[in-house]
């Protein structure tokens, strides 16, 4: 059950983390572990939206063996980012946000994934694994 | 676009965070509460929080900018009901809130506010006379 939304919008981000939400539970993650995820699904698809210049976010179950988890990616075709160590560092932000985003979305998942190129595009993937 | 609604209590605003807001209802929220705070010359806000699921970055500094506007039109500002998993997510996303004061419910952040005001006006720190708070009750 891989569900895509295509992010255009406020409206959209606000879509991401109502489905992220509804797998979350029905993979059965903890409640802290579910907000940890949505919580980091806010925060990069608005990243798709704002910086990436809109893009998609694919939702899906996980598997590993008999772990079960969610996995997502936010993937756009914007301008990428030139520096990573910059872009992951607190409080770096281009756009006036408080620069937590990227940095805070990597803390709140067990498996965080980035290809960026410039010039041609941004995919994160993220992974959470029920305990 | 849904509006966030802003109750005026006595001398406080309170409001009730009940939906998922997209990030243009946040600043919209943001506006009208600083237009209600210079409407109504109230000293206190109350943000409730206990419906949100979760608090990313952008309501974050939605909070605090509300927070630090609020205080500079001299009313303060007190988030309340924030759920412990939200509480947990927050401080691992590394939002420090910067300037919110908070109370567990919205009772609590009334006593707070009623307190802060009683020893703003420079009376002898007796808290008797800002404790004739509302008769407001939790959601
Ligand atoms: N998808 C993206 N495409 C291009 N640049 C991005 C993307 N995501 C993040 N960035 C860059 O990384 C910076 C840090 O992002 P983030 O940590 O989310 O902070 P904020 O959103 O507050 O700026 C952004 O300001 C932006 O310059
Ligand atoms: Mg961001």
């Amino acid at each position: 059950m891989n569900e895509r939304i295509e992010v255009t919008s406020d409206r959209d981000v606000v879509r991401v983390r109502q489905l992220v939400r509804t797998l979350a539970v029905a993979v059965k993650l903890s409640l802290v572990d579910q907000t940890k995820l949505v919580t980091a699904a806010s925060e990069l698809a608005r990243n798709t939206l704002v910086y990436g210049g809109g893009g998609s976010v694919e939702v899906s179950p996980a598997e590993n063996g008999r772990r079960k988890g969610i996995r997502i990616v936010f993937a756009d075709n914007g301008p990428g980012i030139a520096d990573l160590d910059l872009a992951f560092t607190d409080g770096y932000t281009t756009g006036g946000g408080l620069g937590l985003g990227l940095s805070g979305a990597r803390r709140l998942v067990d498996e965080f994934d980035i290809v960026t190129a410039v010039g041609e595009g941004t995919t994160i993937t993220v992974t959470k694994w029920c305990r | 676009m849904d509006r966030v609604p802003v109750l005026k209590i006595g001398d406080i605003l309170l409001v009730s965070i009940q939906i998922d807001m997209e990030d243009q209802v946040a600043l919209q929220l943001q506006e009208d509460l600083a237009d209600r705070i210079v409407a109504t010359g109230c000293h206190g806000v109350i943000i409730d929080i206990s419906a949100l699921d979760i608090v990313d970055s952008f309501v974050g500094r939605t909070l605090a900018t509300i927070a630090a506007v609020s205080r500079v039109l001299d009313a303060e500002t007190v988030v309340v009901g924030m759920r412990p998993a939200v509480a947990i997510t927050l401080v691992e996303l590394g939002l420090q809130l910067p300037g919110i004061r908070t109370a567990l419910n919205v009772e609590l952040g009334m006593d707070l506010l009623a307190r802060e005001r009683g020893d703003d006006d420079g009376d002898d720190g007796d808290d008797v006379e800002g404790t004739d708070t509302p008769a407001v009750s939790t959601p």
